[in-house]
């Protein structure tokens, strides 16, 4: 059983997706039990294969299905599981993030989607199939299967909510059909070239045969690369992205926000590195020159856009939307602390976003609302909600101790050793921007001042609220625990980032990345 | 803050003078509003654990020792190491023993006025104390940033009490350049710091690292210099003071723990930091363009005083005020002389204590009488003795005239600028002064000397015993400071 942890991983949430559509015909409420422990059963796979990864000699786990060899060359065609620190990590963060909105789903999907739980449940836990799976898949081309399964299921999770949201699914639909495309594409042109769609293969291949000048290759990359930043949201390809997160139902927007595009970070540092290379990516083509100018332009877009919105998921969804301006610019300042800044803020950004999006939820719960101006008097209504809430928000500011400040310490270690300084001014920026968007929040929910300048109340902390507004009143536990939780997990990896980031480290010595001068 | 060989000694004692106001926070949220008197013991009880906690640990210092913990490792090279020494322990004991006196005074203060969501407000209150100390005993420059920041985010919520229109207002200027600075100006320097000194393995600490940033060159030096020292906004250095007059929109326990003591005294503690313990003396006094931080911290006395002179609301003219006893201190770690850097040391007490006594007074007018503008304090002298008589003290205190602290500190300084044989400092020194009696005399004068608007009794009288007997002790303090210079001197390691 031990052995095999990292196929529990997965055969975990598939099976209980089956067992949530079959047996949740009969019994709806079972289906939230199934899906819990399912989680449950994962997560502890996922600890299992890290400890199994931090073990072994190469820090690799490999899983071959289906009886094939690695033994010849090129490796050929092939379903394997190659877990290695950087893969096991986003892993465990997906099944992390995974648990915790499974606990806090119990009341959100009964009110928000009533009658359709086993559907909710059968699509939440084939999604995180998806998405554990592209973390730990080897192969190029049961990466886009993966792809595929995630975005399928995505669909159906989002569409379930509002009518709105099927509008905004229907958008979301094609683009990430567009994006998978592409890279079904680029895949194609790297079997014709290579031979083989196992990614350590691959690379061998290119390696092997000096394939770093071949045109078809740099279509592939290029391909390969477009339609992965479409996936993540990259601006200009987030249209997609708003609408989607903040129309669908609570829990999808808390399952979805933090894992989906940070996964498709985790493809293109995957594509980057392991597939095509340090040296084919970096010294061959043009993006290292390009990319981050096109993240400072995305970045500027997303935080003046979060700035223009009223509404706090609409707000966090363009903040998302900035943040993978910053993973992708980490990648593309090509170098070491880049690198580790950007592995460490996908682990980051899941845990801030997700306590953002589950306080976001408790507060529509209790106020009805996630509009600006419905927030006023909610610290005294719900403190513990809101001191949740606004860790997720230091986090993102990048105060310490949480995780936020040590991931933008990484990133802006590597923009300055590599020089880029518009993307250092850019982080600056953007950071502001981030601190006028939560403390106007904290003031909205803390001061009795109207939109317009006025005072409300009659002074000496009277909110101008109903006495019923202002009553000590918190979320159920069943969502509270989850977002406290997160909020602490938020803490504690910031605290241990130390550790987290001495994994990345073992991960990335095996590249040939430069550290600057004297480092 | 000299480098000699030291023994170092492990003790838990400063992680437990940081924690302990946290701790304590629990017990007071606990107690709430239902059991005032209950709550308010915790923070009295905190805040006298915190300063004997502090105090014990005197006596090892004055043996020779510094004490050392280290909280957690950081980042590989860097870790979160609070460490006691002389200064630190100096700037703790001034915060700590303060802030009993203050816990005192609000219980006056905010009782008086029927405040609302006191539980708040003391819970912050400790909250800030606890960073405070924190930055006092912070090792490297990385955990005092940690500290730092701590307390920005801390005292917002004490700032906006009010929860109204000037609130919003002062609480916005307050956290736009607090938060601007750190996060735009220091963030960068303190990386360049790491990144660049010797590949990336220095720890930037206040003992070990001393002048290595002498290995840049003298324009990264200079731009460095500029980053901390306008990094660290609550020093209040001009053009980055704003601030802090809009912070006074706060209860005036706040405005006079926090922003004559704590929050702005932690700005000019980091900046000696970085001057003295970062740059070093050596260093500093090689820089070419270290001239132009002198005429900055010059600028920002002269100008300072000029709109103190011109400000009606009593608070208001005690902040421009403190912006320009801030300059002291950083003139002094400018001057990079040991007699300037000894003459910022000391007037971090001397000023801590005349201004808090200032600002106490201050509170207990508006409590006794709601009159927070000067022009209405006539004849408030007679009707109110004690505390007009203690913030003619303090007032003088400030001023600097012997026998009251703040003369000594303003003698080390001057004595700075002459061992630079800059006149031109000493002449600013003078004038200041000047401007110091022009704008802080006249209020005690007006309540003393001019007759009241009407003769009617208003039936007003002193404010009450919790704000009056705190001033009393602190206008007392300013007297035994003066005797206490050598003691600090020694305590710092600044004295031969």
């Amino acid at each position: 059983m031990m052995e095999n942890a990292i196929a529990w991983i997965l055969i975990f949430p598939l099976f209980g997706s089956v067992a949530c559509a079959l047996l949740g015909m009969g019994n709806k409420k079972i289906c939230y039990p199934i899906a819990v422990l399912s989680m449950a059963g994962s997560l502890w796979g996922g600890i299992e294969t890290l400890r199994q990864v931090i073990a072994s000699e190469v820090h690799t786990v490999s899983y071959i299905f289906g009886g094939w060899t690695l033994d010849k060359y090129p490796r050929g065609v092939g379903i394997e599981f190659h877990a290695d620190i950087l893969g096991i990590l986003i892993t465990l963060v997906v099944l992390g993030v995974g648990f915790i909105v499974a606990i806090y789903s119990k009341l959100p999907v009964q009110d928000e989607t009533p009658n359709k739980e086993p559907l909710f449940y059968t699509l939440f836990l084939l999604q995180i199939t998806g998405l554990a799976g592209i973390c730990l898949t080897g192969d190029a081309f049961n990466l886009y299967v993966l792809i595929e399964v995630a975005a399928l299921t995505g669909y159906g999770l989002i569409a379930m909510g509002s009518n709105r949201a099927a509008a905004a699914t229907f958008n979301y639909v094609i683009l990430g059909t567009i994006g998978a495309s592409l890279y079904l594409l680029g895949v194609g042109y790297i079997y014709i070239k290579t031979g083989t769609l196992n990614m350590v293969g691959i690379q061998d291949v290119i390696v092997a045969n000096g394939l770093a000048d071949s045109s078809t290759m740099q279509v592939a990359f290029v391909l390969v690369g477009i339609g992965i930043l479409i996936k993540m949201a990259f601006f200009p390809f987030h249209a997609w992205l708003p609408n989607a997160y903040c129309n669908a139902p609570t829990v999808t927007s808390s399952l979805l926000a933090p894992l989906v595009t940070k996964v498709m970070i985790y493809v293109m540092i995957r594509m980057v590195l392991s597939v095509f290379g340090v040296e084919f990516s970096f010294e061959s083509t043009m993006w290292v020159d390009v990319m981050p100018w096109l993240v400072v332009v995305a970045i500027i877009c997303a935080a003046v856009m979060a700035l223009a919105q009223r509404e706090i998921k609409r707000m966090l969804a363009y903040l998302i939307v900035a943040e993978v301006g910053y993973m992708v610019g980490g990648v593309w300042i090509y170098n070491y602390y880049g690198l580790i800044g950007s592995i460490f803020h996908v682990i980051s950004d899941a845990c801030m976003t997700l306590c953002l999006f589950l306080g976001a939820g408790l507060i529509l719960r209790k106020a009805k609302t996630t509009h600006f101006d419905g927030l006023r008097g909610l610290f005294s209504k719900m403190p513990l909600t809101m001191t949740g809430f606004f860790i997720g928000g230091f986090s993102i500011i990048g105060l310490p101790p949480t995780c936020g400040f040590f991931s933008k310490w990484y990133l802006i270690t590597g923009g300055m050793v590599s020089q880029r300084w518009e993307y250092m001014v850019v982080l600056m920026f953007s950071t502001m921007v981030m601190v006028v968007l939560f403390f106007r929040l904290i003031e909205r929910i803390h001061l009795a001042v109207s939109e317009s300048g006025e005072n409300l109340g009659h002074g000496h902390g009277d909110l101008g609220l109903a006495k019923e507004q202002t009553r000590f009143d918190e979320g159920p536990l069943s969502m509270l625990i989850p977002l406290l939780l997160a909020a602490t997990v938020v803490l504690v990896v910031g605290i241990y980032n130390q550790d987290i980031v001495n994994l990345i480290e073992i991960f990335l010595s095996e590249f040939n990345l430069p550290k600057g001068e004297g480092h | 803050m000299s480098a000699a060989e030291v023994t170092v000694i492990e003790d838990i004692r400063p992680l437990i003078a940081f924690v302990a106001p946290l701790i304590g926070v629990i017990g007071i949220a606990w107690a709430g509003e239902k059991r005032k008197n209950l709550r308010e013991t915790f923070t009295f009880l905190v805040a006298t654990i915190q300063a004997s906690v502090v105090l014990s640990m005197v006596p090892i210092l004055l043996s020779g020792s510094i004490i050392e913990f280290q909280i957690w490792q950081m980042f590989t090279h860097v870790p979160l190491l609070l460490r006691v020494d002389g200064f630190g322990l100096l700037f703790a004991c001034v915060a700590s023993l303060l802030w009993i006196a203050t816990s005192v005074y609000a219980i006056g203060y905010m009782r008086g006025l029927h405040e609302h969501a006191q539980t708040r407000f003391y819970s912050f209150f400790a909250i800030s104390l606890s960073a405070t100390i924190g930055v006092a005993f912070s090792a490297n420059l990385l955990t005092i940033y940690f500290f730092y920041e701590m307390l920005s985010v801390s005292t917002f919520p004490l700032v906006t009490h009010m929860q109204d229109k000037d609130a919003r207002t002062g609480g916005r200027t307050y956290l736009g350049y607090l938060l601007f600075t750190s996060l735009c100006l220091l963030l960068p320097a303190l990386s360049w710091c790491y990144v660049w000194l010797d590949g990336g393995t220095v720890t930037m600490d206040f003992l070990a690292d001393t002048g290595k940033v002498g290995a840049f060159s003298q324009t990264t030096q200079m731009v460095l210099l500029a980053l901390f020292t306008f990094g660290f906004a609550k020093a209040g250095i001009m053009p980055l003071h704003s601030w802090l007059p809009g912070a006074m929109v706060a209860p005036t326990p706040v405005s006079a723990l926090l922003h004559a003591v704590a929050v702005v005294k932690v700005g000019v503690f980091c900046v000696i930091r970085v001057y003295s313990d970062i740059f070093g003396v050596q260093v500093l006094q090689e820089l070419d363009g270290e001239d132009w931080m002198i005429g900055i911290a010059c600028a920002t006395i002269l100008i300072s005083s000029l709109i103190a002179l011109s400000q009606d609301n009593l608070k208001r003219r005690l902040a421009f005020s403190t912006i320009g006893q801030l300059g002291y201190v950083v003139l002094g770690a400018t001057l990079a002389t040991e007699q300037g850097v000894g003459g910022s040391v000391l007037h971090i007490a001397m000023h801590a204590c005349g201004k808090i006594t200032l600002f106490f007074c201050a509170g207990a007018i508006f409590v006794a009488s709601g009159k927070k503008y000067v022009s209405e304090l006539r004849g408030l002298g007679r009707k109110m003795p004690i505390t007009m008589g203690a913030f003619m003290i303090g007032s003088l205190s400030v001023i600097g005239l012997p026998p009251l602290g703040g003369f000594i500190s303003k003698w080390y300084l001057a004595l700075g600028a002459l061992d630079r044989d800059m006149i031109w400092v000493v002449v600013v020194l003078l004038v200041s002064s000047l401007l110091n009696v022009f704008y802080l005399l006249p209020v005690a004068v007006t309540a003393f000397f001019r007759d009241p608007e009407d003769d009617q009794d208003t039936g007003m009288k002193e404010a009450p015993m919790a704000c009056v007997v705190p001033l009393a002790i602190t206008a007392i303090g300013c007297f035994v400071l003066f005797f206490m210079a050598e003691p600090i001197l020694t305590l710092v390691g600044l004295s031969k």
